[in-house]
Formats: C-alpha cells, sequence, structure tokens
C-alpha cells in the first residue's frame, strides 16, 4: 500500500469513526431504555406496524405538545395515552419526544 | 479512489474504538465480539430480550434455545375459543430473529445449568458456554395439587388451554363438539397466576361463542379466589347486559381435586359436573428455573434484581417474565415480558461492555380484553422503579380502565399486537 493511501486510509477511518461513533457517545442511554416500553404498542424505536401513531422521526416540538396535552387529558378521543403520560415527568416526556424525533422514519 | 473489501475490513480494524454498535445494518460478522448471551425460552420475554440485546449491541452474540418452530402469542388466544381469530393468525416465525438480528436459534431444550462453569446443557447432548444467561421458560403447572389430573390421560381430556397453541385448538374443538345447553366450567387458581384478566376474558369470548351458537348454554366461573382479580367492573356488566343468563360467577371456590373421566371438579362447596371442564392449574416458574434453584420465593417464582433482572441467588443468571416474583402491581402478562426484557437487555448489555446500569427504569403496561368479535377494553398502569423499596412500584395518578368496550380499542389492541409482535420477533 502506498504511503499516500495509508495516510487516506487513515483520514477516512477518523473520519468515519467521528461519523458513526459520535451519536453512540452521545446517546442518551435513559431515555433509549424508557423510549423501548413505548415500543410495545408504537413499534421498535417508534416505527409502528398498525393502527397506532407511529412517532420515529416526527417534529420534536410536534410530539411533546402531543405528550404535554395526553398528560393534561387532551384531546378527549384518546383512549390510553392519557393514562400513561401522567406517569412521566415533564422532563421525561421531553426526552422522550427528542429520542423518537430522532428516529429513522 | 475505491476500497476493496480488505482495505474496508482493515480500516474497521485499525479503528478499534468503533463500536460494533454503530455497525448495525452491516451484514457482516462484528469487528469485536464481546462476549456470548444465551437466552432460555422465545415467548414474549426471551424473544423480546434476544432482540433487544443485538439491536442495541451487535457485538454481543446472542444465542435463543427454544423448543418451538413458531412463537404463538397467549394473548388474543381466547379469540380462538370465541371464534373470530385462528391460531394461525397468532403464531409468528423466528426466522426474522434470526436474519434480521442476526439471534442464532438452537431448537432444544435446556436440561441443565451449570452457574459455577456458566454453561447450560441441552437435551439433545450438546453444551453451552455463557457470559451471562436469561432464563425466560414462562410457568410450570403444578398438577400434584390436583391428583386426579397428574396424569397424562386426565389432562388430554381436561385441559388448561394456559399455554397457547394446541390445547387451544383443541379447547375450541370440545366447545364445538358440546351440546346446545351443555355447561362450560372454567376453574382459577389462586393469584398469582399467568395473565391476571385471561379467565375473565375467556368466560367472555366462550360466551360469545355460545351466545350465538349454542344459547341454551351455561358458562360457570369458578374462582379460587374471592373476586374477580382484573377489570370487574367491565367484564361484570358484559355478563349482565351483553351476555344475560349466560355467565355465573362463583367465588371462593377453592379446588380440591378433579375427576376427569367424569367431568367434575370437587370444590370445599361440593361437586361441579360440566360438558367441557377447563381447569388451569395452579403455576410455579418455569422447568429451567426450578432445576437451577432459582425460585426462592415461596419455592414457586424467581427473586430478581428490578434493575437488571438477575437473580437474587446466582450471579450472571438473570430471569423474566412469568417466572419472576413480580413487583406489586406488575401483572404476569406478555406486555410486562416485553417491557422487563428490555430493561434487562440494557443492563446486560451495560454490565458487558462497562457502562452504568440505568438506575430509573420506567415501562408502562397496557393490557387489551377483548370483549365480542369487535370490542375491547383495556387497563393501563405505569411503573418505576423506587430506590428505597429496591423494587418497582406503580406510578400514583397514572394508569386506568375503558370506560366502556369499544370497536375503536379493538382496532388499537391489533395495532397493539402487530407492533408488539414485530418488537419481539422482528
Amino acid at each position: 500500500m502506498s504511503k499516500s493511501r495509508v495516510v487516506l486510509l487513515a483520514a477516512l477511518s477518523a473520519a468515519v469513526a467521528t461519523a458513526i461513533a459520535s451519536p453512540v457517545l452521545a446517546q442518551d442511554y435513559k431515555a433509549r431504555a424508557w423510549a423501548a416500553s413505548c415500543a410495545a404498542c408504537h413499534g421498535t424505536n417508534g416505527r409502528s406496524e398498525g393502527e397506532i401513531p407511529a412517532l420515529a422521526g416526527k417534529k420534536k416540538e410536534d410530539l411533546l405538545k402531543k405528550l404535554k396535552d395526553a398528560k393534561a387529558g387532551e384531546p378527549k378521543s384518546l383512549t390510553v395515552m392519557h393514562q400513561h403520560a401522567k406517569g412521566y415527568t415533564d422532563e421525561q416526556l421531553e426526552r422522550l419526544a427528542d429520542y423518537f424525533s430522532k428516529q429513522p422514519k | 479512489m475505491t476500497l476493496n473489501r480488505r482495505d474496508f475490513v482493515k480500516l474497521l480494524g485499525a479503528g478499534a474504538a468503533v463500536s460494533a454498535a454503530s455497525l448495525y445494518g452491516c451484514a457482516a460478522t462484528p469487528t469485536r465480539t464481546i462476549g456470548r448471551v444465551v437466552v432460555v425460552g422465545g415467548g414474549y420475554a426471551g424473544a423480546t430480550a434476544a432482540k433487544y440485546i443485538r439491536l442495541w449491541e451487535p457485538g454481543i452474540e446472542v444465542i435463543l434455545v427454544e423448543p418451538n418452530a413458531n412463537f404463538v402469542s397467549c394473548p388474543f388466544s381466547n379469540r380462538v375459543l370465541g371464534g373470530s381469530m385462528k391460531i394461525e393468525e397468532l403464531t409468528v416465525s423466528y426466522d426474522k430473529l434470526q436474519s434480521v438480528r442476526g439471534v442464532k436459534l438452537v431448537r432444544d431444550e435446556v436440561t441443565a445449568v451449570d452457574a459455577d462453569k456458566r454453561v447450560v446443557r441441552l437435551a439433545k447432548g450438546d453444551a453451552l458456554s455463557y457470559d451471562r444467561l436469561i432464563l425466560a421458560p414462562g410457568i410450570d403447572f403444578m398438577y400434584e395439587t390436583i391428583p386426579g389430573l397428574n396424569n397424562a390421560a386426565a389432562q388430554e381430556r381436561v385441559l388448561h388451554s394456559w399455554k397457547a397453541g394446541p390445547q387451544t385448538v383443541a379447547l375450541r374443538k370440545q366447545l364445538e363438539a358440546m351440546r346446545d345447553g351443555g355447561v362450560y366450567a372454567i376453574h382459577i387458581p389462586k393469584a398469582p397466576y399467568r395473565c391476571p384478566p385471561g379467565p375473565y376474558e375467556r368466560a367472555t369470548q366462550v360466551a360469545f361463542y355460545l351466545k350465538n351458537a349454542k344459547p341454551k348454554s351455561k358458562i360457570l366461573i369458578l374462582d379460587a379466589n374471592e373476586d374477580i382479580q382484573s377489570k370487574k367492573g367491565l367484564f361484570t356488566k358484559a355478563w349482565n347486559e351483553k351476555y344475560p343468563g349466560i355467565v355465573e360467577y362463583r367465588p371462593n371456590s377453592e379446588l380440591l381435586d378433579v375427576d376427569a373421566r367424569a367431568n367434575t371438579a370437587k370444590l370445599l362447596g361440593g361437586d361441579v359436573k360440566a360438558d367441557v371442564l377447563n381447569v388451569v392449574p395452579p403455576q410455579r416458574a418455569g422447568k429451567v428455573a426450578q432445576g437451577a434453584k432459582l425460585t426462592n420465593i415461596n419455592a414457586r417464582f424467581c427473586g430478581v434484581d428490578f434493575l437488571t433482572y438477575e437473580s437474587t441467588v446466582a450471579k450472571g443468571i438473570h430471569v423474566l417474565g412469568d417466572s419472576i416474583q413480580a413487583a406489586p402491581g406488575m401483572p404476569k402478562s406478555g406486555h410486562m415480558a416485553n417491557q422487563q426484557a428490555k430493561i434487562c437487555a440494557d443492563a446486560v448489555i451495560a454490565v458487558m461492555t462497562g457502562r452504568p446500569v440505568n438506575d430509573e427504569p420506567m415501562i408502562s403496561n397496557t393490557c387489551y380484553s377483548w370483549i365480542s368479535d369487535r370490542e375491547v377494553v383495556h387497563v393501563a398502569s405505569v411503573h418505576k422503579y423506587d430506590k428505597e423499596k429496591k423494587t418497582m412500584v406503580t406510578v400514583p395518578g397514572a394508569g386506568g380502565l375503558s370506560p366502556a368496550p369499544s370497536v375503536k380499542e379493538g382496532a388499537f389492541a391489533m395495532g397493539w399486537a402487530e407492533s408488539i409482535w414485530s418488537d419481539a420477533l422482528a
């Protein structure tokens, strides 16, 4: 292997390591674990398989508004989600909304 | 320049700091192996644990030991008795766990656990070593408490149908063969048992079938408990209003024995003869957990640390699902098993990769019950870890029940099934 190729590879290696490792390093493991609970109904990482709304890749502000509304009992058409949302602090809801907003649709 | 495969492999080798987790999606084998986890039992708990360890940390090798060819869901299996669902619709293969997640499936049974050597022995003769072991063997029936049912012939006649599969189909056939005007009786053991609302949902589903097909028939619920264990108001209302004159509930019906030939339940208060007798026996942790001497709570269930689901008596062995001594307010259910498995998967990865274990686990529970072929009710709860009590507690003010059965919740219930089956098995 030529020297220039080694240098190029080293640079690439660093770039790849940064690109793929940094989201992992920045991972909010606690939020990921809490979000995994939501997956039972909303699908793994929020990718729903059926009638229950998907959460993956939605805007964080929209998700957080829906969660906070649900916690306040709105809209009245909710069947289950208001009962769940009441169990979480606003900070937890914020971290959950952040997690799901970052998941691929 | 273009990278050839060899260069790419070298490149990855050079970047040893790159977490194997970041390579998820590559079909190639992981660049480093952190260790091996063996999971025993491919139900809601075991399948989910296997999947999530691979999803979150592909550097861990996961071997799932399960004797059955497919997963069959207990939740919704009462609909097979009601006639609005087929057992095939509750059956999911383990293919995606293998092809998508890289879980290695071994179709076998564990006969012994050697906790010191960290090895499990299999019925077909092989042995598997592990760094961490996760046991999710479900329940074992305590037939020795019902002498008349403690043999194979009696068990073929008086069914439990409390593990979904052939017994579910066989009970449906018994109901189909029953005369109009016959009696279906179900006996419920004292709590704790798998799926608290399950027996009452079953009676309701059988009522749905009989009301339409054999309207002169009756249902007797013989409950060893002093009251209905879950969704009492919703079930009672359904029996009174949707199925009037069909369902009779008898609390405090302690079972002394069963005469299988005569289809008779011998109760403390006298004998009850039925045309179809369905006895749900008392339960304890699955055999593997008993054999490994993990059933330290009343010699029935396994005590666990609720941060990791590690056994309180054996290091390196985790127990999930219906085999554990559940926390207060935490039902033995498929949904809970799925939730526990994800806390456990996260903790196992944390321990094996040297990061701290999550000290604030939090899970929510939704449990749907079918009232007819389309209408559904639920009970929901939220559970969080209490650091002082060292257990999971229900969060006050959260959770609740459906106001009434609805078709809308029927659609959500199906959505739940599709999501959770995929969450556990794909």
